[in-house]
């Protein structure tokens, strides 16, 4: 017999007494019931907790503002899929900045991400209860390890992507998608429990809330 | 979607590689207290995560509403897990990942070191997992040929040092931050010599010291928290990075799990990633969690495994009282808040499942007779506090008297001459079936005084009563009992009526 039918036989005699299924009491929060604002207030106060960096600005200003986050930075990553006009205040500087674009057709390699100075990516959606971030492998935000190795993420997030709880979140998402969920920079607690921030993921998160 | 299993009952068959005591838990606990330093660490950071878990918990209205939901959910996953084995397969395969089902510890590894020796590969990366720690899998690897590195901090740490995990979420939790700093000058190279103490530096030095590895690593091992049964998805939650890191970076993964591990639907994980990083760390979120379905193109591991362990867990489904146990998530809140476990720490245990969940665990996945395992579900007062802090509710007291029942079951099975314990039941059957029995007994007192001597107490009582003052001293007992003490104070012109016969006259 094997392996599989040995084990699911197992199971099967395990269970003979067939044990009752219960229902499912989903009486927790499934929605929420905070403004857009107190959501946004919310998130950046978690992401400040988490000790991210957070700036909120009018969807007009992203360019800008990106561009004086990255003021130092010689060269960044981008996904294919994130527009263009983003980038716009960093292309109109002097060209100093090198931005690398990693698409199917062109995979940057582990080496080149190390290189970089930090990613630009968006976010699919955001939990402001639990200060959660969740990247979802669409073209805006590419690949996993684009926004794993540099050392600094700047996310973008639209307002209108902040939801309350994480049902909400859940409803939003396609389960097979690679997903990854990020509640500030990397951390551990492994030494006295003392919360360290900066292991081995991106040191440095910096979330743009677009209004 | 319950199925009705028509064969022949067979007998449960349990789980072998790290999951015994190999000394009974009063002989390794005795050992363990002795350690001071181990007592300070492990009071230190159990009273530090106990209060962030209770600030996490407190700060949402809905959290019994949510365990009620969990509880359910496990038990829902109990009793439909052939069906939900199969979609879970159905749809990891679907999407270019390969199952592989383990009966033991020794298939699981045969079969990763199989995987692994395909890829011509010596080396891999790890993510902390209890699953492989279980069976053993590093030790296997290492008689193989092939350097397993762990890459979470607290394994690295363990690791670094020869020593063995202590606790299942914050496997150094009995260490200390200069036992740590000494152990990366002693053991890691490169290190800089005047690498201080503090935390962050500590953390920083991981990194440098894995950073290479990762981005070098073709081979990667993972455990895993959640599989969704509707998706076909897997979940490893993390915080420092080394997760995403392995997940992401190899070209191999490969995945162990316990068949428990499932879950019914993507829906479910709402409930699930609520109830886990509070519960475990007291955070609202831990700062990664990865999920992957089989393979995606372009991105990630294009050649994705998934083991399929049982191990033992059968036999514990089998166990109709003891089943609830499987719906563990491995938050690790029980151990946090055991009395007993905050003073022994997690190596008294001997498995590589400590604490309360540990003491029930490990003798449901082996068999009571396994080893010293037995002496396991006595390793608590039953004070409860397990109960309330488990995310999933499950009555580790319940289950812990239950396997007391099962022990001493099969030490009755094993004697045929009355021992010293049913013959002290059959004296107290007899002391109790009667107020003058007591009575007589009571006279006995000043005996007991006398025996206490001057200082007052009584250190050493015989037979199996020993065990009583192996780690505490009994008062004198008082020269009258309280019912003799009644009698002299309350000397009523009336002779005293039984009321047991008042009664039958009503």
């Amino acid at each position: 017999m094997s392996a599989r039918d040995d084990v699911m036989s197992r199971i099967k005699s395990a269970l003979r007494d067939a044990p009752p299924t219960p229902d499912i009491p989903r009486n927790y929060r499934l929605a929420t019931n905070k403004t857009a604002a107190q959501r946004c207030e919310q998130l950046v106060g978690r992401l400040l907790d988490y000790k991210a960096n957070v700036y909120v600005v009018p969807t007009t200003q992203a360019p800008a503002k990106l561009a004086q986050l990255l003021a130092d930075a010689e060269s960044i990553v981008v996904p294919h899929g994130l527009e263009e006009h983003w980038l716009s205040g960093l292309r109109d500087d002097a060209g100093s900045l090198r931005i690398e674009v990693d698409s199917p057709e062109h995979r940057l390699s582990v080496s080149a991400l190390d290189s970089v100075d930090a990613v630009v990516t968006t976010a699919a959606v955001a939990v402001s209860e639990t200060g959660t971030i969740i990247l979802d492998g669409s073209s805006s935000q590419g690949r996993r390890i684009i926004s794993l190795v540099p050392d600094r993420h700047i996310c973008l997030l639209a307002a209108k992507d902040i939801v309350e709880v994480l049902p909400e979140a859940i409803a939003r998402l396609n389960a097979t998608a690679p997903q990854t969920w990020i509640s500030g920079p990397s951390a551990t607690s492994d030494i006295e429990l003392e919360r360290v921030e900066g292991v081995h993921g991106p040191r440095t998160l910096d979330v743009l809330i677009l209004t | 979607m319950s199925s009705t299993y028509l064969g022949m009952p067979s007998l449960p068959v349990f789980g072998t590689g790290n999951l015994n005591a190999t000394e009974s838990f009063p002989q390794a606990a005795k050992r363990e207290l002795k350690n001071t330093q181990l007592r300070a660490n492990l009071a230190h950071a159990t009273h530090t995560i106990r209060d962030k878990r209770e600030n996490a918990v407190a700060e949402l209205p809905d959290w019994e509403e949510m365990r009620d939901a969990g509880s359910a959910i496990k038990n829902a996953t109990m009793a439909n897990l052939p069906a939900l084995l199969e979609a879970f397969e159905t749809n990891f395969t679907a999407r270019g990942g390969i199952i592989h089902w383990a009966r033991d510890a020794q298939e699981a590894n045969e079969i990763v070191t199989a995987l692994i020796k395909e890829t011509g590969e010596t080396e891999v990366v790890k993510v902390k997992s209890m699953a492989t720690a279980e069976i053993g899998l590093n030790e296997y690897l290492q008689e193989q040929g092939i350097a397993a590195f762990e890459t979470d901090l607290a394994e690295l740490i363990v690791q670094l040092d020869h020593d063995k995990p202590s606790h299942i979420l914050v496997p150094a939790i009995h260490k200390n931050r200069n036992q740590i700093r000494d152990i990366f000058l002693r053991e890691m190279e490169e290190v800089d010599p005047g690498l201080s103490n503090e935390p962050a530096r500590l953390a920083e030095a991981a990194r440098r010291h894995l950073r290479k590895k990762f981005l070098s690593a073709k081979v990667a091992i993972s455990g895993a928290n959640f599989g969704l049964a509707d998706t076909g998805t897997l979940t490893v939650v993390e915080s420092e990075g080394n997760g995403r890191m392995c997940l992401t970076l190899p070209d191999t993964l490969i995945t162990v799990m316990g068949i428990e591990k499932l879950l019914p639907s993507w829906r479910d994980l709402e409930v699930f990633m609520q109830l886990l990083p509070r519960s475990s760390t007291g955070e609202r979120m831990n700062p990664y969690t990865s999920l992957w379905t089989g393979v995606t193109p372009g991105d990630g591991p294009q050649n994705v495994h998934l083991v399929l362990l049982d191990n033992g867990r059968t036999a514990a489904l089998a166990d109709q009282m003891g089943r609830t146990a499987l719906n563990c998530i491995r938050c690790s809140a029980c151990m946090n808040v055991c009395p007993v476990y905050e003073r022994t720490g997690g190596h008294a245990y001997g498995s590589t499942y400590p604490g309360p969940i540990g003491a029930i665990l490990s003798p449901l996945m082996t068999g009571i007779k396994s080893e010293e395992n037995n002496s396991l579900p006595y390793a608590s007062s039953l004070c409860g506090a397990c109960f309330d802090a488990c995310p999933v509710k499950i009555n580790i007291p319940e289950i812990l008297v239950h396997l007391r029942g099962e022990d001493v079951d099969s030490q009755r099975a094993k004697v045929k001459v009355p021992t010293q314990m049913d013959l002290m039941m059959k004296a107290s059957e007899w002391a109790f079936s009667d107020g003058s029995h007591i009575n007589l007994l009571e006279k006995g007192l000043p005996i007991g005084k006398l025996a206490a001597g001057r200082a007052k107490v009584i250190k050493k009582l015989p037979g199996i009563a020993a065990g009583w003052t192996q780690s505490r001293d009994i008062p004198a007992p008082p020269s009258q009992s309280f019912r003799q003490w009644w009698v002299k104070e309350h000397q009523s012109p009336e002779p005293r009526r039984n009321p047991a016969k008042e009664e039958d006259q009503l």
